[in-house]
């Protein structure tokens, strides 16, 4: 039988040996250099732009709305984000012109000489602004979008309830911060059209905004991602801006023309975290039962509404986590200000609902005296049970077990023990902390179904494979995944399948490399498409059932003599099972939920107020592990950006503009400053992907922020409830507890 | 201020003798890259991420910080040198092996600083690794799999 | 990269003398570059002030550490990563190779000199305070003048101000070597546990003879526009017994005696309460007590 590789990373060499080849790495011939001019104020009416100083003007190409050939908007859901202000400027640093020259540096020193003068109107800086009303920035209420999930009749309980248990909770933005910066370069002719390479998630995104603001059509539109430097969702939305705007500057031009954001350009201006604010009113009886969970969520979503309702749906669907619970309300809200416009990032509203979820759990059971895994357990949500929207779960979940594991794993008993008997003494104060929760992979409810994803598998004359779909490797391993799906479905050596890059003049649109779905969803249809290529060879006498790889190689070439070409296509169908009502958001939100429990082990100093994480626990239940290392990989990552968004990564904004645009001070946790990992999963459930894979993608930022909190609670009994977390705000609330203790 | 004149710049960059016609304050970082040794990557432009790295004179620096002056009649060596697309070495297939690379932007800087610390350690501990790539910084592994994989290649450079 | 190299006039020169002739040129402006990884971050954001700058990296009279009999004389020009591999410094003046250790990374630590970390005077930099503790002197040297010893405790007047004009070099950092038995403590409180700038830092000294302070000295970063020495907190702790209510009453005193900022990095409340608890750790270690809150 075939000899099947190891399944190593598939653009794994050219990494190592520095030979890929990211944007900021090409050159056409000809290019220029492109740079964006910004708004200086949060919010304002433009009145005049001036060109300054004793430059040689006539040798920039100059790009305002009025050059935009078709609609100023980048096409999303509500096509209301301009590629370029008109009059109105609605956030800091929103772009305003743009100019190229073939001289970067010149390009540099040229944006200090452009005089902008603005009428400066007054901002919504945040949420509590924006709820109060300050200025009305959208409708009648500054509310971009609202969801409301009802299950039972949550007014009836409060009666019943023993306990009756609310707080707030808050998260911050969080910056993606991939370490290849956003960079496109954009290339124009009028026989051709537009050509854009660059680091991207989602080339067909880029291909539907450009197509309206240039009023070309599909074929005129090319999109092909370079190698790219990390995404996390960072480049799923933000780059079609980019692209437009480079794409702006190559048709006035001429010429080819290349952007590339500086660091501190990229973090001032590209696309962040939604923060927000969960209300949790819970009604409990005294033996733990949660009977009710009220739920109230708000998002900032800046000054446009670009993926926010999304995010706000993918928040209300996970704020009421993996319990049992009859009577559930959810409303969820995003609001305008004048901030920049949120975006995608790893999670996409989970983290910031499940982080809510997980604290207000552990307030309850202090609160009824019971202990945060009692709580959990009596509360777990088991097959047959029904989530918020009335989806019933038909996997045979046991989360009891998967607790078990993750305690058994971190010994979770011994040291609780442990450390209580440490903490008498010395100023080092340690603890642990849960987490439970889930994630959806894919796109939520009827998402999937309109996304209507293709991928194709074919033969070429070579006798080898070609795959191609619009999934993009951004890190993650979607290449060398793709790669086993198909040469497994095959029966071939990975050494026949090539990958071709994402280029929408080549591949078919197979969706965007988001949600968790590039495994589960995207892999599901190749293994799909590879499956019924090889039936097409069998079926068309080429191949045996049995054959080795060389034969398999002969198949292909000799069927494409004889037919012309082998090609095999698929779309996505909606499994027969899932209904949902995208009305009453009632019913499958999800096709699939892989589920987890995360337990960290921190130290808290307090000399300092810093808190350490020592150890970390992560218990995952996943269908299917494809690739063991890019699996574990995607585990550890998460959890390193989780404790970033617990403990370290806080957005400076003043006026509306980030101040520590600055890797010096935006502070991502050091190689110092993570724990050892500990990473299982558990393949009980397969499902729905391929071979029963689920996705994994965001699941593990989910659980960090939330599991460390608890952990510092353990720790130090200081309830913290809002991230990031930082030692002055430890310092501050202990100062504050010390005071009432005295008084 | 007088005009600003470019110099000539004499180094050896990966074992080649080189010869550049070079504005004085450019930065080791830019020379490299706009000479088709793109390998060399720019993160930050701050001396944080460490994605620029390279040895000067077998000393790991970060090349954004470096004015081209500077250079003059030093040994420079990038990721390109280490090896080809075709021989790995012992820590580039360990990488490769144990998941040490994802997305591929921090890898050119984080095997030049692990190549540097093997070279001086061979048997290093973790703290050891930790404390050498400290300076690289890495968004997408977390660094368990890069500690991993260093640690694998010290064991397949044992006897 | 928003710095254009074109704007930036930069030789690198191959003594001291000649560095010294070109900053004793009055009519020209020279600003020396040594490492370069404080100047050439400013470079990238595009705000080095353009004009002339003289290579001093590697110049030979710089770059040696001399073990004298009284003191170690280490070149301006010696590097991090020179001062942390030195096993004499690492044997006596421990605090500064713990400090060379925490400054940014091995990359950064290959380029960034001792003299290039005075000179910058950034008051969040991680040797001053060790420095203080030792007592060092910083030389100084120009054409017109020869060479000057200054008391680093003297050396910095306000932010970016100090003893050095703008035709002298700072040439040398000079340890006083002591025999007399110490405690010693540095602590550097960053944002993160490696490649941090400080929110405090604080490194301390003490000399004590029959359970008495004989000589104290008490060195902070972060708290104030130059590393500073709390000189009221250690004129109160000269002659005491280490006790309960002298370490409270010497948190009390720093307490008042620092006025730190908030700013992009930390708060002056979480600056000060850190720098009395750091006191308070060593202060209890001195006295051999069990730290208490």
């Amino acid at each position: 039988m075939t000899k099947k590789t190891a399944n190593l990373r598939k653009e794994g060499r050219a990494k190592l040996t520095g030979r890929a080849l990211y944007i900021d790495d090409m050159h056409l011939p000809d290019m220029l250099h492109g740079a964006t001019i910004r708004s200086p104020i949060q919010r304002g009416l433009l009145k005049n732009m001036q060109f300054q100083g004793d430059l040689p003007w006539h040798e920039f190409t100059i790009v305002t709305a009025l050059d935009i050939p078709g609609q100023n908007f980048i096409s999303m859901i509500e096509n209301d984000w301009p590629a370029l202000v008109e009059k109105k400027i609605n956030h800091h640093g929103e772009p305003i012109a743009l100019i190229a020259h073939r001289d970067k540096y010149l390009l540099a020193r040229a944006l200090k000489f452009i005089h902008l003068e603005i009428q400066v109107l007054n901002p919504v800086k945040d949420l509590d602004e924006s709820l109060k009303k300050k200025e009305i920035l959208y409708g009648d209420d500054n509310i971009f979008k609202s969801y409301l999930i009802n299950k039972g009749d949550i007014d009836q309980v409060w009666q019943q309830a023993d306990y009756i248990i609310e707080e707030t909770y808050n998260t911050g933005a969080q910056e993606q911060l991939y370490i290849e910066p956003n960079g496109m370069i954009a290339k124009y002719s009028e026989d051709r059209g537009i050509t854009v390479w660059g680091s991207m998630q989602c080339p067909y995104y880029i291909h539907r905004a450009l197509m309206p603001l240039f009023n070309l059509p599909a074929e005129k539109v090319r999109i092909i991602q370079t190698e790219t430097g990390g995404g996390f969702g960072g480049k799923e939305e933000f780059p079609s801006i980019l692209a437009a705007h480079a794409a702006l500057l190559a048709m006035k031009s001429g010429r080819p023309v290349k952007m590339i954001y500086s660091r501190a350009e990229d973090m001032a201006n590209t696309t962040k975290r939604h923060p927000s604010q969960t209300h949790h009113k819970t009604a409990v009886n005294k033996e733990g039962k949660i009977l009710a969970l009220d739920i109230d969520f708000v998002l900032d979503a800046g000054a446009y509404a670009t993926l926010s309702s999304v995010v706000l749906s993918r928040a209300a669907l996970h704020a009421a986590g993996p319990y049992a619970c009859d009577n559930i309300r959810i409303k969820a809200r995003a609001l305008a200000s004048n901030n920049n416009p949120y975006g995608a990032f790893r999670g996409f509203g989970a983290p910031q609902s499940i982080f809510a979820l997980e604290r207000h759990l552990n307030k309850i059971a202090k609160a009824i005296g019971k202990t945060p895994t009692e709580i959990r357990r009596l509360n777990f949500i088991k097959k047959g049970d029904s989530t918020a929207t009335n989806q019933i779960i038909h996997e045979d979940i046991d989360f009891n077990h998967l607790l078990d594991l993750a305690m058994e794993k971190s010994h979770y008993k011994k040291k609780l023990l442990e450390f209580k008997e440490y903490n008498k003494s010395g100023f080092i104060k340690k603890g642990l902390g849960i987490a439970t929760f889930m994630h959806g992979a894919g796109f939520t409810g009827a998402g999937e179904k309109y996304l209507a994803s293709v991928t194709t598998v074919q033969g070429t004359p070579a006798g080898t494979i070609e795959v191609l779909a619009s999934s993009t490797e951004i890190g993650q391993g979607k290449n060398t995944i793709f790669s086993k799906i198909v040469s497994d479905a095959l029966n071939i050596s990975e050494d026949f399948v090539c990958i071709v890059n994402p280029d929408t003049h080549l591949v078919p649109d197979s969706g965007p490399t988001v949600a968790s779905r590039t495994t589960m969803v995207v892999g599901k249809l190749l293994q799909s498409a590879a499956t019924a290529l090889k039936e097409t060879l069998i079926a068309g006498q080429k191949l045996k059932p049995k054959y080795t790889g060389q034969e398999f190689s002969q198949a292909i070439k000799n069927y494409i003599h004889e037919f012309g070409a082998l090609k095999s296509t698929t779309q996505y169908k909606q499994p027969n099972n899932i209904t949902w009502d995208e009305k009453n958001y009632q019913g499958d939100a999800y096709v699939t939920f892989a589920w987890a429990a995360y337990i960290a082990e921190v130290s808290v100093n307090t000399l300092t107020y810093a808190t350490k994480v020592d150890r970390f626990t992560a218990v995952q239940e996943v269908g299917h592990v494809i690739n063991k290392t890019l699996a574990e990989g995607q585990i550890e990552g998460g959890i390193a950006q989780g404790i970033g968004y617990a403990l370290y990564e806080k957005v400076l904004y003043k006026d509306g503009a980030m101040i520590n645009n600055q890797m010096t001070n935006y502070i991502m946790p050091t190689a110092q400053d993570l724990p050892q990992m500990a990473v299982h999963f558990a393949e009980d459930h397969k499902d729905y992907g391929p071979n029963g894979a689920k996705g994994i993608g965001e699941l593990p930022i989910d659980g960090p922020a939330p599991a460390i909190l608890n952990a510092i609670e353990n720790a130090s009994g200081m309830a913290m409830n809002f991230i990031p977390m930082l030692p002055e705000d430890l310092m501050v609330a202990m100062e504050e507890q010390e005071r009432n203790a005295k008084s | 201020m007088q005009k600003v004149n470019k110099i000539n710049l004499h180094c050896t960059i990966n074992g080649s003798k080189k010869n550049f016609q070079c504005y004085p304050m450019a930065r080791l970082l830019d020379v490299l890259r706009e000479n088709n040794l793109t390998g060399t990557k720019e993160g930050c432009g701050e001396g944080e991420c460490g994605s620029c790295s390279v040895l000067v004179n077998g000393d790991i620096v970060n090349s954004c910080l470096i004015p081209i002056v500077q250079m003059q009649n030093k040994e420079i060596k990038t990721i390109e040198g280490l090896t080809n697309e075709q021989t790995l070495n012992k820590i580039q297939l360990a990488f490769l092996k144990y998941g040490g690379t994802q997305c591929g932007i921090c890898t050119p800087g984080m095997i030049i600083a692990a190549c540097k610390l093997l070279e001086k350690n061979q048997n290093p501990t973790l703290q050891d690794i930790k404390t050498a790539l400290a300076g690289n910084l890495c968004r997408c592994t977390g660094y368990s799999k890069i500690f991993a994989s260093v640690l694998a290649a010290c064991q397949e450079q044992r006897p | 990269m928003n710095g254009d190299p074109q704007d930036y006039h930069i030789i690198q020169t191959k003594n001291l003398k000649e560095a010294l002739t070109y900053l004793a040129d009055s009519d020209t402006k020279w600003t020396p570059l040594a490492g370069g990884t404080d100047l050439m971050v400013l470079l990238a954001a595009g705000l080095l002030p353009t004009g002339n700058y003289l290579s001093i990296w590697d110049l030979p009279e710089l770059n040696k550490i001399h073990i004298e009999d009284d003191s170690i004389v280490i070149g301006a020009g010696i590097t991090f990563q020179e001062i942390l591999t030195n096993q004499t410094i690492k044997k006596e003046f421990s605090m500064l190779t713990k400090a060379a250790e925490m400054t940014g990374s091995v990359a950064i630590q290959s380029r960034a000199t001792i003299g290039g970390n005075i000179a910058n005077a950034s008051p969040a930099a991680d040797t001053p305070p060790a420095l203080l503790c030792y007592d060092a002197i910083i030389e100084v040297t120009s054409i017109a003048r020869g060479r000057i010893d200054y008391d680093y405790a003297t050396f910095h007047l306000d932010y970016k101000k100090m003893q050095l004009k703008k035709d002298e070099l700072i040439t040398a950092i000079k340890l006083p070597r002591s025999g007399k038995p110490h405690t010693d403590y540095y602590h550097k409180v960053g944002t993160r546990e490696a490649q941090a700038i400080s929110k405090i830092c604080f490194a301390a000294r003490a000399y004590q003879q029959n359970n008495k302070v004989d000589d104290i000295r008490l060195a902070y970063a972060s708290v104030a526009p130059i590393p500073l020495r709390a000189r009221e907190t250690e004129f109160f702790l000269m002659g005491k017994v280490i006790c309960d209510q002298v370490i409270e009453k010497a948190c009390t005193k720093l307490a008042a005696e620092l006025s730190p900022l908030d700013d992009i990095r930390s708060t002056a409340a979480y600056r000060k309460k850190v720098a009395a608890n750091l006191l308070r750790e060593f202060l209890c270690g001195i006295g051999q007590k069990n730290y208490k809150s």
